[in-house]
């Protein structure tokens, strides 16, 4: 487990900081000069001159990433953004506490209704729940979040009042923030859970081919035993990675999400920034999310390992 | 049999859709961008999807945002694909340090979504169909490159690829004579599934009002318009999201159904992804 541990790691620290170059690098080629942006067309040379060297654009490229993200590491420090004049970070964090747990919800609601479904449907080829499960799984894949999203708004915000049809109270009181993030993660988790159905099918169909659950059954171990302990052990390991994988699908999505639902979360937040071509904020919710999702992926892949020694010795 | 009805009714489904796409070059029931007296009306005859808030013929804008939609689809993938084949190739034909680049540059580009490669991409670009393409395309390379890859490494030790090699034939023509025929399969299954979620990124982003932008409609962006008057008519929301979503059913049970045919070791597994 070490060898794979320091292995995994280093792979994860490259995958990282290539991340965070990526993102410089594909920022530095904007055209149009940020300082000039700032200052406005009217300002003298020597305001511009004070910017570009705040904004610290009179240095060469590497001492500017070298800067940037010794910031980032040591301080947590993103810059400032120039289109809302407040520090990143804070930006960053304020959006986070509601996208994540968007994230979240909307992932514990896609593993409570894609999970039992597959692994029941898994249980009983070929049965009428069996063929309902693959069809509406396929129809839910093809169903584009938010479009969804539109459709449940339409019906549960607008005709029947039962939802807020989008914004987000804060807070300060758990349960009305909850209640505000219901819509919009049940749009971004039903084509999830199709997903999540799909593969949980597909997983426990291959484990209970195996000949380990013919000799369980065939020794006579209750069917209830077969299934629980000697097919969901097993079948459970792909599973989670596919779930853990999820969630960074869910964070993406919810960057359409959140602007339908007026959701002040990071995907709301890149948006406007793209916009406004505010280069600090967009390279910080870029750095964010990438490095989320390459985190995620190390856990998933930590996990995976955990659970198969097979991945280990590979 | 399921998936030969799976096939079937996927192809019916794409037939019908790039048919009304198709037929929409020679005829539409009105100018999808002129504007109309008769203001969100519900379906009727003169208007099969009704019209929207501006009075123009939904039926029509469906037909012409199709074109763009289905256009950057393609574009996208055949971008992606090409890309992707040469990185896969390369890395799977020559293996060594070519293998190593062209696997880190896959793995760390699976990291970013669709979404975010195209936020980043519209900051450099500008918004329009151009950036979006790109940054699609650009995002479905690793996952060419990872399954030619994969099968150069089985391919290039077959007997076959010796005995051309005994020959005289150079690498190049290995590559391109020998070994990517050979690959036709599992591409073709790829190209399906980039397909339908270059659809969906496109939506998305025309949603998000970084692809096509208006007056000219593509699905996402007609969802964009119609959300904003959706109490006072949804028919107006309904149609291009249908559409949107018969298309991505019809492109998947394809891929499906193709998987099953061609390689029945998968059956029932696919490698489904969503941007």
């Amino acid at each position: 487990m070490g060898r794979y541990l320091v292995l995994r790691g280093v792979g994860f620290l490259v995958t990282l900081f290539l991340t965070c170059f990526a993102v410089f690098a594909l920022l530095s080629v904007v055209p149009g000069d940020p300082a000039r942006l700032v200052v406005g067309p009217e300002a003298s040379e020597a305001a511009y001159q004070a910017v570009r060297a705040r904004l610290g654009l009179d240095l060469p490229w590497p001492v500017r990433f070298g800067q940037w993200l010794g910031g980032i590491v040591t301080r947590g420090d993103f810059g400032q953004s120039l289109s809302l004049n407040l520090p990143v970070s804070d930006l960053l964090a304020d959006a986070l506490t509601v996208t994540v747990p968007l994230a979240l919800l909307a992932m514990a609601l896609a593993i409570l209704i894609g999970l039992p479904l597959g692994i029941i449907a898994a249980t009983r080829p070929g049965s009428l729940l069996d063929l309902l499960t693959v069809g509406i799984a396929q129809i839910g894949l093809a169903l584009p979040e938010f479009w969804l999203g539109i459709l449940l708004v339409g019906f549960f915000a607008v005709r029947l009042r039962a939802f807020p049809a989008g914004g987000f109270p804060g807070w300060q009181v758990p349960g009305r923030a909850l209640y505000h993030l219901l819509l919009p993660a049940f749009a971004l988790a039903l084509p999830r859970a199709a997903y999540l159905a799909r593969m949980a099918r597909a997983t426990m169909a291959d484990v209970l081919s195996a000949g380990y659950i013919q000799t369980a059954r065939g020794k006579g171990v209750p069917e209830v035993l077969v299934l629980g302990r000697h097919a969901l052990k097993n079948a459970l390991i792909p599973i989670i990675t596919t779930a853990g994988l999820t969630l960074g699908h869910l964070l993406a999505g919810a960057i359409v999400i959140e602007n339908l639902f007026y959701l002040p979360g990071i995907g709301r937040l890149a948006l406007a920034a793209v916009r406004a071509r505010d280069l600090p904020l967009v390279s910080g919710v870029g750095v964010t999310v990438a490095g989320l999702l390459v985190t995620l992926n190390f856990v998933v892949d930590l996990i995976y390992g955990f659970l198969d020694p097979r991945i280990r010795y590979r | 049999m399921r998936h030969h009805i799976g096939l079937a009714v996927g192809g019916g489904l794409l037939a019908v859709v790039v048919g009304l796409v198709l037929v929409g070059y020679v005829w539409l029931p009105a100018d999808p961008l002129t504007f109309g007296e008769e203001r969100l009306s519900p379906p009727s005859l003169s208007h099969p999807m009704g019209t929207d808030w501006f009075g123009r013929d939904v039926f029509s804008r469906v037909l012409v945002g199709g074109r763009m939609s289905l256009a950057i689809a393609l574009a996208a993938s055949a971008l992606g694909g090409t890309l992707g084949i040469l990185v896969g190739g390369l890395a799977g034909y020559y293996g060594g340090l070519w293998d190593e680049l062209g696997m880190r540059m896959a793995d760390f580009l699976i990291a970013f979504p669709a979404l975010l490669l195209a936020l980043l991409l519209a900051t450099v670009l500008g918004p329009g169909p151009v950036g979006i393409t790109i940054a699609i395309g650009v995002y479905n390379v690793p996952y060419f490159a990872r399954i030619v890859r994969g099968a150069m490494l089985t391919l290039r030790e077959q007997e076959y690829v010796l005995a051309a090699r005994a020959l005289g034939a150079g690498d190049g023509r290995i590559l391109l004579r020998h070994l990517l025929p050979n690959l036709a399969s599992p591409l073709l299954v790829q190209a399906t599934v980039s397909l339908s979620t270059a659809l969906l990124s496109e939506a998305a982003l025309s949603y998000l009002g970084l692809g096509v932008q208006p007056p000219y409609p593509s699905w996402g962006r007609m969802l964009k318009e119609a959300q904003s008057y959706f109490a006072l008519s949804p028919w107006p929301a309904v149609f291009p999201g249908l559409f949107l979503a018969l298309t991505v059913l019809g492109l998947n049970l394809v891929g499906d159904g193709l998987r099953d045919l061609l390689d029945p070791s998968l059956r029932g597994l696919s490698a489904w992804r969503r941007p």
